[in-house]
C-alpha cells in the first residue's frame, strides 16, 4: 500500500457501475427488504421508526398539558397521566433522541469519510432489529393495561417489588434494556467504522465535525450505558428473586440506584447534545461556506464535554442528604462543563460573523438551537448551584430547563439535520416556505409552553402532580403552557405535512443542492448502494470545496478489485486509524436474516421472563444460540 | 405569589439573594450572546469580498473565542462559584442539632406526613407548628418510598429516604401559614401529599403545645359516647390512633386532635363536616390510591361518628 496521497497515476478503466449496482442491490421480496443490512437501509430505519416515536411521545405532552392546563382537571386520571409522564420521558429519551441520532450517523457518517458501508453490517441491522423490539415491547405494556407509570428515573423503592407489584415495570426495565443494548452495538458500529473506514487522506483532524460528535458520544455511550443496564438488571432480580440490592429493610440502599441511574442518566444528556452540536456547526459550514473558525478547539471542546459529562450526576441528587463538601464537587465539574459549552457557542458565532451566509432551513433550525439553548445553559448553571437546587429542584423550573436544553439542544437540530440530510436520503426537494412556517411555529409555541415553566417552579409547582389546587394560582400560566404545546404541535405537523409534499411531488433536490463541503455531497441524492465508485480523496476537512481532483488513485492492482468487482462481493476499504492510509481490501456482508432473528428471540426470552414462563424463556434462549450459530456459520465463499 | 421569591424565613432569603446574583448576571450573559449573535445575522446575505470573510472569521473568532467562550465564563463562574458555597455554608441543611432546637420528627407515608414531638412526647400529622423566629430542626426518614419535604417560602428541601435519615433546620421569621408538598414521585397521590407549616408566636405555640400533648377529653355527652363507641369498635383503630380512647398504631394519621386540624388527606380536603363524611364512606374519590378503605355506615352511624371526630380538638 502506498502512502497519501500519490496522485498521477491514471488507470486504464473506469469503475463498472453496472457490476457495482448489483454488487449492492437488495435481495429480492419481503426476506430480502427485511434481511437488508446496507447501513443506508439500516440509517433509514432508525430515523424513521425514531420519529414515529417522537409523534407518540409528543402526543402524550399533549394531553398531560391538556390535563394540567386548568386546576383539578378531570381529563386523566392519576393513573393515566403517571402513565403518560413516564412513557413520555422514557420514549423521548430512549426510544426517540438517542436513536434517532443515531440513525443520522448510521447514514451519514459513513458517506461522510467516504465509506462503502458499516464495518460490521449484520451486527448494525441487529442494533436496529434490537431497538425497533425494545421499543414495540416497552409499548405493548399499553395492550395488557400494565403501561410502566413510575417516572423515566424509576426510582426505588417506589419500582421494587413491594410497592410495583404488577408488570408495569418489567416491561419498562426489559424493554428499556434492550434499547440499550442496541445504542451499545450502534456505538460499537460507528467506533470501529471512524477508526478503520475513512477515505485516504482524512486523517483525525480532517474529519468532519459530525462524525467527531458521533465518534465522542458512541465513546461516552460505552462507558455510560452499561451501568444502567447493570443497574436495571440488579432491581429486576429484586424484583423477580428477591434480591436486596435496593431494599434498605435487607441491608440494601435505595441511594445506590440513583447513583446508578444518574450516572447513566447525565452523560446521556450530553450524548444527546453533542451530536446536536455537530448538526449546528455543519448547517453553519454548509450555509457560510466556511470551515468553522476555531475547529480544533471545538473538537478538543467537543472531547472535553464528553469527558466532563462523567462528573456531574451528583447534582440529581443535591437533594438527597449526601454530604455537603463532596456535592460542592459536583458543582464546580457543572459550572466547568460551560467553558467548552461557551466555545462552541462563540466558535459557531465568529463562523458567522463576517456574514455572507445563505439562510438555509438548517442553519435556521440552528440558529433557534443557540437562542433556545444559551437559555438553557444559563439556567444549567444556576440549577448546579447547590443551594439554589435545593429550592427548584423537581420542580416545573427544571421541567422548563431540560426542555431549554433537550429541545433547544436536541430537537431544534434534529430538524436542521432533516432539514439539511433529506434532500440527500430521499433525492425529494422539500418546500423552503413550509420549512420556515414549521420553524416559526415550533420556535414560539416552544417558547410560550416553557417558559412560563420556570415561573411555575418559583411559585412552588412541583414535578409529576397530575393536578393541583386552584387557590395555589397556578392555572393561568399553565393554560398558557398548553395553548403553547399546541402551536407546538402544529409546527411539527407542518414538517410532516412538508415530508409528505416532497414525497407526492418527488422534485429531484440534486446532488448538492446547499454547497456543502463533505463527501455525501459528492454522490448522487439518493446515494446509490455502494455510495462512491470511486475512492475520494481527502485533503482538508471540506473536500468538496477543494478544487484538486477529487479521486484518489494507489495505480494499485487492489484498487481495480474495488472499482471493477468481477463478482458480485461487496467490497470496502480499511483505513490506518490516525492518518487513514489504505491498508487492506475488505469483504462486506450483504443480506442477512439472523439478525432479525437474534433479536426477535431475545424478544421472546425477555417476554418468558416478563410472564415467569421458563419454558418461554428456555426456548427463546435456546433459539438466540441457534441463531447465533447460524449467523456466525461460515458461509459459501462470497 | 406565595413561592420561593417571596421568603419568609432567614434560609429562603439567603437562597433568593443568590437567585437575584444568578438572574442579573445569567440575564446580562444572555443579552450579551444574543446580541453578539444577532450582529452576524443581520448582516446576513451581504457578501464580503472574496477572502475578506476568511480574514475578518479569522481576526474576530479569536477574540471571540477566547474571551466569550472562556475569559469571561471563568470570571463569572469564580464569582458563583463563591457565591453559592458561601451561602451553601450559611444555610442550615442536613445538619446536626446544636442542642437548643426544638426537634420534631417528619416521617413520610405514601401519602401524609407523620409528625412527632419527641420532647413534648405525642404525634400529629400534616401540619407541623412550629414557633415563629426560632430555628427548628426536623429530623426526616420515610416508612415506604422516598419523598420530598419541600417549603418554599422557608427552605429548600430534602428528600425522606427509607434508611437513610435527613435533617433541615427551618425557621420562619414571623407568624403565619406556609404551605409546601412532597417534591418527590411517591405514587399514585404524589400530588395530594400537602404539608403546613404553621408558625407561631412563642406563647401562643407553648399553649398549642400543651393542649396536643393532652390525650383526648373523656366524653360525657350521650351522643358523643355512642360515635366513640362506633369508632373503637370499628376497623378504624387499625390504623388511626386517639390517645385516652384506643390502643396505639401508627398506619395512619394520629386523631387524638383532628378537630384542630385545617384540612382532610394532607391538604386534599378542607377540614369540614360535609367534606368529612365524603371522605369516611369514600376516601378514595378525592385522593386515589391512598391506604384508607371506603366504609359502608348508615346515615345515622355516620352521623354520629362525624360528631365523634369533631369532637376531638
Amino acid at each position: 500500500m502506498s502512502e497519501v496521497p500519490p496522485q498521477g497515476v491514471v488507470r486504464d478503466e473506469t469503475p463498472d457501475q453496472d457490476m457495482l449496482t448489483r454488487s449492492w442491490a437488495r435481495h429480492p421480496g419481503v426476506l430480502g427488504w427485511l434481511g437488508q443490512c446496507n447501513h443506508k437501509a439500516v440509517g433509514k430505519r432508525f430515523v424513521v421508526t425514531a420519529f414515529v416515536f417522537f409523534l407518540i411521545g409528543g402526543i402524550l405532552a399533549l394531553l398531560m398539558r391538556v390535563q394540567l392546563g386548568v386546576p383539578e382537571a378531570g381529563f386523566l386520571g392519576p393513573e393515566a397521566y403517571n402513565a403518560a409522564f413516564t412513557m413520555h420521558g422514557s420514549i423521548m429519551m430512549f426510544l426517540f433522541a438517542v436513536p434517532i441520532l443515531e440513525g443520522l450517523a448510521i447514514y451519514f457518517v459513513p458517506l461522510m469519510v467516504g465509506a462503502r458501508d458499516m464495518p460490521m453490517p449484520r451486527l448494525n441491522a441487529f442494533g436496529y432489529w434490537a431497538y425497533l423490539f425494545g421499543g414495540l415491547f416497552l409499548l405493548s405494556s399499553a395492550l395488557v393495561g400494565a403501561v410502566p407509570d413510575r417516572g423515566w428515573f424509576a426510582y426505588v423503592p417506589l419500582t421494587g417489588p413491594e410497592f410495583s407489584p404488577g408488570d408495569n415495570m418489567d416491561f419498562w426495565l426489559l424493554g428499556v434494556t434492550f434499547v440499550e443494548i442496541s445504542g451499545i452495538v450502534a456505538a460499537i458500529e460507528i467506533i470501529v467504522l471512524i477508526a478503520r473506514f475513512r477515505a485516504p487522506g482524512m486523517s483525525l483532524s480532517r474529519m468532519p465535525i459530525f462524525a467527531w460528535t458521533a465518534l465522542v458520544t458512541s465513546l461516552m455511550i460505552l462507558f455510560a450505558f452499561p451501568p444502567l443496564v447493570a443497574g436495571s438488571v440488579m432491581l429486576e432480580l429484586d424484583r423477580k428473586i428477591g434480591t436486596a440490592f435496593y431494599d434498605p429493610a435487607l441491608g440494601g440502599n435505595p441511594l445506590l440506584w440513583q447513583h446508578v441511574f444518574w450516572y447513566f442518566g447525565h452523560p446521556e444528556v450530553y450524548i444527546q447534545l453533542l451530536p446536536g452540536v455537530g448538526i449546528v456547526a455543519t448547517a453553519i459550514e454548509t450555509a457560510t461556506k466556511r470551515s468553522l473558525v476555531g475547529r480544533t478547539l471545538a473538537i478538543a471542546s467537543i472531547v472535553a464535554i464528553g469527558i466532563l459529562s462523567f462528573g456531574l450526576w451528583v447534582h440529581h441528587m443535591f437533594a438527597a442528604g449526601l454530604p455537603t463538601l463532596g456535592m460542592s464537587f459536583f458543582t464546580a465539574a457543572s459550572f466547568m462543563i460551560t467553558v467548552p459549552t461557551g466555545v462552541l457557542i462563540f466558535s459557531f458565532i465568529a463562523t458567522l460573523w463576517p456574514g455572507g451566509f445563505r439562510w438555509t432551513p438548517a442553519l435556521l433550525w440552528s440558529m433557534g438551537f443557540v437562542v433556545i439553548f444559551v437559555l438553557g445553559g444559563i439556567t444549567g448553571v444556576m440549577v448546579a448551584s447547590v443551594p439554589f437546587n435545593w429550592q427548584i429542584h423537581d420542580t416545573f423550573f427544571v421541567v422548563g430547563h431540560f426542555h431549554y436544553v433537550l429541545i433547544g439542544g436536541v430537537v431544534f437540530p434534529i430538524f436542521a439535520a432533516l432539514h439539511h440530510w433529506l434532500p440527500k436520503l430521499t433525492g425529494w426537494a422539500f418546500s423552503r416556505s413550509l420549512a420556515v412556517w414549521s420553524f416559526w411555529l415550533t420556535f414560539i409555541g416552544f417558547n410560550v409552553t416553557f417558559f412560563p415553566h420556570h415561573q411555575l417552579g418559583f411559585m412552588g409547582m412541583p414535578r409529576r402532580v397530575y393536578t393541583y389546587p386552584e387557590q395555589f394560582g397556578w392555572g393561568p400560566l399553565n393554560l398558557l403552557s398548553t395553548v403553547g404545546a399546541f402551536v407546538t404541535a402544529l409546527g411539527v405537523l407542518l414538517f410532516v405535512v412538508s415530508v409528505a409534499m416532497a414525497a407526492v411531488r418527488r422534485e429531484p433536490a440534486g446532488d448538492d443542492p446547499w454547497g456543502g463541503g463533505t463527501l455525501e455531497w459528492a454522490t448522487t441524492s439518493p446515494p446509490p448502494g455502494y455510495n462512491f465508485a470511486t475512492i475520494p480523496a481527502v485533503r482538508s476537512a471540506t473536500p468538496l470545496w477543494d478544487t484538486a481532483d477529487p479521486s484518489y488513485r494507489s495505480g494499485e492492482p487492489w484498487q481495480d478489485e474495488y472499482e471493477n468487482p468481477d463478482e458480485l462481493v461487496r467490497v470496502g476499504l480499511a483505513t490506518t486509524g490516525l492518518d487513514a492510509i489504505p491498508e487492506q481490501v475488505v469483504v462486506l456482508p450483504g443480506h442477512s436474516l439472523w439478525p432479525l432473528l437474534l433479536a426477535l428471540f431475545i424478544a421472546v426470552a425477555l417476554f418468558g421472563l416478563l410472564i415467569d414462563s421458563g419454558l418461554i424463556m428456555v426456548l427463546g434462549v435456546l433459539a438466540c444460540v441457534a441463531s447465533g450459530i447460524g449467523w456466525l456459520w461460515p458461509g459459501r465463499k462470497p | 405569589m406565595t413561592g420561593l421569591l417571596d421568603p419568609q424565613g432567614p434560609a429562603a432569603e439567603r437562597i433568593a439573594g443568590l437567585w437575584w446574583l444568578m438572574f442579573w448576571l445569567g440575564l446580562a450573559v444572555y443579552v450579551v450572546v444574543l446580541a453578539l449573535l444577532v450582529v452576524p445575522l443581520l448582516r446576513g446575505r451581504r457578501r464580503a469580498a472574496a477572502g475578506e470573510g476568511e480574514e475578518i472569521a479569522a481576526r474576530t473568532g479569536n477574540l471571540l473565542i477566547w474571551g466569550g467562550g472562556v475569559v469571561v465564563p471563568v470570571i463569572i463562574l469564580m464569582v458563583l462559584v463563591v457565591a453559592s458555597g458561601t451561602v451553601g455554608a450559611q444555610v442550615p441543611w442536613n445538619r446536626d442539632n446544636p442542642g437548643n432546637q426544638l426537634t420534631i420528627d417528619v416521617t413520610g407515608h405514601m401519602f401524609w406526613w407523620q409528625v412527632h414531638y419527641p420532647q413534648a412526647g405525642f404525634e400529629t400529622a400534616n401540619e407541623i407548628v412550629i414557633p415563629a423566629g426560632e430555628p427548628v430542626h426536623l429530623r426526616m426518614t420515610s416508612v415506604d418510598v422516598i419523598h420530598s419535604f419541600w417549603v418554599p417560602q422557608l427552605h429548600g428541601k430534602i428528600d425522606l429516604t427509607p434508611g437513610h435519615g435527613t435533617t433541615i433546620t427551618i425557621e420562619a421569621n414571623r407568624p403565619g401559614v406556609y404551605r409546601g408538598q412532597c417534591a418527590e414521585f411517591c405514587g399514585l397521590s404524589h400530588a395530594w401529599m400537602l404539608i403546613t407549616v404553621d408558625a407561631r408566636e412563642r406563647e401562643d405555640f407553648d399553649q398549642w403545645l400543651a393542649e396536643q400533648a393532652e390525650p383526648a377529653a373523656e366524653l360525657t355527652d350521650g351522643v358523643l359516647r355512642e360515635g366513640q363507641q362506633l369508632f373503637t369498635s370499628s376497623s378504624c383503630v387499625y390504623c388511626h390512633t386517639v390517645r385516652g380512647h384506643t390502643a396505639e398504631s401508627h398506619v395512619g394519621p394520629d386523631l387524638t386532635h383532628f378537630a384542630s386540624r385545617r384540612t382532610i388527606g394532607a391538604g386534599a380536603l378542607p377540614n369540614t363536616r360535609g367534606h368529612l363524611a365524603g371522605w369516611i364512606v369514600d376516601p378514595q374519590a378525592s385522593k386515589p390510591g391512598n391506604r384508607m378503605p371506603g366504609t359502608d355506615l348508615d346515615g345515622a352511624e355516620l352521623q354520629l361518628l362525624l360528631d365523634y371526630l369533631e369532637s376531638l380538638r
